[in-house]
């Protein structure tokens, strides 16, 4: 049955990629307008005169190091994550040892502990351990959570029995199996937990809020908050500048792995 | 459910586990002890003195009635949140699932804003609604509407309300689109011939299929609402004006950490570790089983 | 042998700058300076370390002055203290609850001999820091006081004489009507830290309580009294004007003083201190002048008191007398009167001795800088008394936000003055018995 093109779907979809794509277009021209002029109220949709010149303030305002923050916390608490999630759920998923249930559990039990519950006596346990304003502190406490080892059990646990017997049959080791056979078949897993915790590293607010009173340790998220905060002293454009490089690297990111982040999310649902 | 054990080793395993175990405790269950027994003290800020009193603070939260606003509040808040981003990005996970050109493309356009930190979605909403600088904000008072969200309760509310479900639609998109891509074609089809409307199909065929996903969903959007929010409500209006947008979660941050109160702050950290225990429980029991599996 | 002493004597020569870096004392020093007020900090700093040899302060920006609070007790509590630390005016109460977390500065003087005479400060800005039998407490640094900032252009365009600023309310009002009938500016009057000003300052000048028990000083039982008829009046009043749009509430704290300096507001109450970024940004006349009067509510004004903050000395585990010695050097370097003098004509913060204030009257900095006395003159007006000489309330800072919200509410027209300035006070209450329960007291 040939019809005209669905005008209804395009109209929606169009407006939905408008109602983001306007905001992230807007930092994009604002960025290029003369800072007065938008303290004024003249911030416009069109790109403004000024170039490059509010990425230049921002560079030299502090971004780089606190993109290079932002980078090294997304890296670790990624990094950190996988390797430490798929470590525990290949015990859970493929040994019997003693604690097993209670470890499991435990590990469980994290799931109903977003940090915002437990930020003032995490930052006591911190302090501590002395990470108060240390790099380390920025990321270590992030990457205990439990979603990346449930999905990672439920993973492991349905690789098939074929595959398994074919490395008892050649004498495999667990780590050989592990590195040989569990890592490549979750290969995609790990693809979309990459994103999903790159994302969820790069964008987190509260905790570095807390444990960073150093303003060398601020992120770029921090940062950028950091310029509004007086909203009467801003820098409009560099904030706009700024917000640019701020939302970059996680936008790439999902953008270049959108296939595997998308199957990974909604297999991980079922 | 449960396989039969692979490797009998007893001392690789628990090394394996160690570390995410080790980290759980010390920053999970640790915490979360001191935070319950903290909700039982009254200290000063320096830790120099500190009493123990039992349920006091407790009650002292529960009698409070801003406390009691807040939580009224903070409802207020989620369901909005959540009712509005998931009726968006089903409206358009409906349309991206029809067989129109293009629609990858419109898919990947609709998928990015993921990356969105809720901080960030602040300041993007702060660029469109700020009454000073804002594209519409300034609009808006030029046009003789006294909008300003620094002085007006109501228009703050609105202004959270709507960065953090813009910020949410991506999620939702991706999860309802995965939905309707698995419900059979064959199922549609039929309906089709049967003469069922695009409307009427969608009520009494793809949304009650979409059950599953839709409860899914709401837990997870609750608990976004609740928590994952703090960023965007402290970026753009930390709580104000008067305590307008003051949601449980920046209660507990100003409360503990702006003004040091570390008993009533931990005691409405355990009520809100309660709440996220609830509805975890909720929705592991309605979906846990299957992923058991 | 020419050889091995030329080498030895090489590393001799490297070794000596390395060997005496190596006995400097280091010393840390967190603070909440910004801009210019900042930069000041910071020859401050390097002025000490090249004034001697035997320590190296290190000032470092912490953010907004509750977040050094914040950060300070932290710190303390992992025992990873700074030496010295600037805690605001409202801080005081939590500080002196503070116990062994601090040495106050009659303990440093008496431990390490260092001079650091209270006669030396001028009493109107030591006493706010200082116990009840006279031992200071922690050193007066930056003291400002409220002062309001005018635009002289725009007073010549609604038809006011620039050199005549409001002395009273009413005449205030009247100008205000007058700014906005000929539209001189855009907001006729704002205010920055609305409560400090309008509120904590305005009891004080017109010897209104804000606290029982001279305002805390006497006793943790204090109860709050900011809701008497005088303070009710004022606070009608800025809820009339924001009605009829010559007053415009424009955010907390600091946000409104760049409303002033960029031309926007006519008139800008605020503080002393903002002085440095007025001569920085703004590009019209301006002047400085006296907080008006209500002569109804009292014609005979007193002080004003200060705001500001002032610098504590934190303990440490293993810290040594050496460094405590150090943290007395640099109190005492802070407050000769050139460093003291130079601190106040660039920041406007008064200057806190007398030598510092005789100095800059000496350099002729009065005459060139019209207005730099004015906060001077306020905080010496009249005798002091018990409702004049400061606030010493636990947790504060929590009672200004209080207030702020209630006051938030009242601008939006959703309850009275009265009502606010009660709420203030039962909430405000609350905290302060709160505060008594966890100190012990």
């Amino acid at each position: 049955m040939r019809r005209g093109p669905d005008w209804l779907a395009h109209a929606i979809l169009g407006l939905g990629v408008l109602l983001f794509a306007l905001p992230v277009w807007l930092v994009l021209a604002g960025s290029t307008q003369d800072s007065a002029a938008i303290a004024r109220g003249e911030l416009s949709l069109w790109p403004g005169s000024d170039g490059l010149a509010a990425y230049a303030r921002a560079w030299h305002g502090g971004a780089p190091r606190m993109l290079l923050t932002s980078l090294g916390m997304a890296l670790l608490i990624a990094g950190g994550k996988i390797v430490i999630s798929s470590l525990s759920a290949f015990a859970v998923a493929f040994f019997r040892f003693p604690f097993r249930q209670v470890a499991f559990w435990l590990i469980f039990l994290t799931l109903m502990l977003p940090v915002e519950v437990r930020i003032i006596p995490t930052y006591a346990v911190m302090s501590d351990f002395g990470l108060i304003n240390s790099f380390t502190g920025l990321w270590v406490p992030l990457i205990a959570s439990a979603t990346a080892t449930l999905l990672y059990r439920q993973v492991f646990v349905s690789i098939p029995d074929e595959l398994i017997e074919a490395a008892r049959m050649d004498g495999a080791g667990p780590l050989r199996f592990f590195w040989d056979i569990v890592v490549p078949v979750s290969a995609a897993n790990t693809a979309a937990l990459f994103v999903i915790l790159f994302v969820y590293g790069w964008n987190q607010y509260l905790w570095p809020l807390l444990v960073a009173t150093d303003p060398r340790l601020d992120t770029i998220v921090i940062g950028i908050v950091k310029m509004i905060a007086v909203e009467t002293q801003a820098d409009w454009a560099a904030v706009m500048a700024t917000a640019v490089l701020a939302l970059l690297p996680p936008v790439v990111v999902v953008v270049l792995m959108q296939r595997w982040f998308v199957s990974g999310l909604t297999d991980g649902e079922k | 459910m449960e396989r039969r054990t692979v490797f009998h080793h007893r001392l690789l395993p628990i090394l394996l586990v160690a570390p995410q175990f080790l980290l759980t405790v010390f920053f999970f269950l640790w915490p979360a002890g001191e935070a319950i027994w903290s909700s039982m003290t009254r200290q000063d800020p320096f830790g120099l003195h500190s009493q123990f009193v039992g349920l006091d603070n407790f009650t002292d939260l529960f009698e409070d009635p801003l406390y009691r606003d807040s939580i009224g509040r903070t409802v207020v808040f989620m369901t909005a949140v959540s009712l509005l981003s998931m009726a968006v990005a089903l409206l358009l996970a409906v349309f991206a699932d029809r067989e129109i050109r293009g629609r990858g493309i419109y898919r990947t356009l609709l998928i990015w804003p993921y990356a969105i930190a809720p901080a960030m979605a602040a300041v993007l909403w702060l660029l469109l609604l700020q009454p000073q600088i804002g594209l519409v904000g300034v609009w808006l008072n030029r046009h003789g509407i006294a909008w300003d969200y620094h002085l007006n309760g109501t228009q703050a509310l609105t202004v959270v309300i709507l960065a953090s479900a813009w910020k949410q639609v991506s999620y939702n998109f991706i999860f309802f689109l995965a939905g309707l891509q698995s419900i059979p074609r064959t199922v549609t089809e039929a309906a089709r011939l049967d003469g069922a409307k695009g409307w009427r199909r969608f009520r009494t065929i793809t949304f009650p299929l979409l059950a599953p996903t839709t409860f899914f969903l709401i837990v997870v959007n609750l608990v976004y609402a609740a928590f994952d929010t703090f960023g965007t409500v402290q970026a753009l209006t930390q709580g104000g004006p008067g305590k307008a947008t003051e949601t449980l979660v920046i209660k507990v941050y100003r409360d503990g950490v702006v003004n040091l109160d570390i008993g009533s702050s931990s005691a409405q950290s355990v009520v809100l570790m309660l709440g996220v225990v609830a509805l975890t429980a909720l929705q592991f029991r309605f979906l846990g089983r299957r992923s058991d599996a | 042998m020419k050889r091995r002493t030329l080498l030895t004597g090489s590393l001799a020569l490297a070794a000596s700058p390395v060997a005496a870096q190596a006995a400097k004392t280091p010393l840390v020093w967190w603070h909440a300076m910004t801009g210019a007020n900042g930069e000041e900090i910071n020859r401050i700093a390097t002025g000490f370390n090249a004034s001697q040899s035997a320590y190296e302060i290190q000032a470092v920006y912490k953010g907004g002055y509750a977040d050094v609070l914040t950060a300070a007790i932290a710190a303390w509590r992992a025992n990873q203290a700074p030496h010295l630390v600037q805690i605001f005016e409202v801080g005081t109460g939590s500080m002196l609850a503070a116990g062994p977390a601090t040495k106050q500065v009659w303990q440093l003087a008496q431990e390490t001999g260092v001079a650091l005479d209270p006669a030396l400060y001028i009493p109107g800005v030591r006493g706010y820091y200082a116990l009840s039998d006279g031992r200071q407490a922690s050193m007066p640094f930056n003291s400002s006081t409220a002062v309001m900032w005018y635009n002289k252009d725009a007073f010549e365009k609604a038809g006011l004489d620039p050199e005549k600023p409001p002395a009273t309310w009413a005449d205030t009002v009247a100008a205000a009507r007058a700014i906005k009938a000929k539209e001189a500016a855009s907001i006729p009057v704002t205010s920055s830290w609305l409560i400090w000003v309008q509120l904590e300052q305005f009891g004080a000048i017109h010897d209104l309580p804000f606290a029982t028990k001279a305002n805390g000083f006497d006793g943790l039982d204090a109860e709050l009294k900011f809701n008497g008829p005088g303070q009710v009046k004022q606070w009608q009043r800025l809820a009339d004007m924001s009605q009829e749009g010559t007053f415009k509430y424009t955010g907390r704290d600091t946000a409104p003083d760049a409303v002033f300096y960029s031309g926007q507001a006519a008139i800008g109450f605020g503080s002393s201190a903002g002085r440095g970024d007025i001569v920085r940004n703004a590009k019209f006349r301006w002047g400085e002048a006296l907080l008006p009067i209500d002569t109804e509510v009292n014609p005979n004004p007193i002080n004003s008191i200060i705001g500001g903050a002032s610098l504590w000395t934190m303990t440490a585990r293993e810290r040594t007398p050496a460094e405590y010695k150090g943290v007395a050097e640099f109190l005492r370097y802070i407050g000769q009167p050139e460093v003291d003098a130079h601190w106040h004509q660039t920041t406007g913060y008064v200057p806190v001795t007398f030598g510092g204030y005789e100095k800059s009257k000496a350099d002729g900095y009065y005459q060139t800088a019209v207005g730099a006395d004015v906060p001077i003159q306020q905080l010496a007006r009249g005798t002091v008394t018990a409702n004049s000489r400061g606030l010493r309330l636990g947790r504060l800072a929590e009672i200004r936000n209080i207030l702020y919200e209630e006051t938030e509410k009242m601008l939006q027209g959703q309850q009275s003055a009265q009502q606010t300035l009660d709420a203030g006070v039962q909430r405000g209450n609350r905290v302060l018995r709160d505060f008594q329960k966890s100190v012990g007291g």
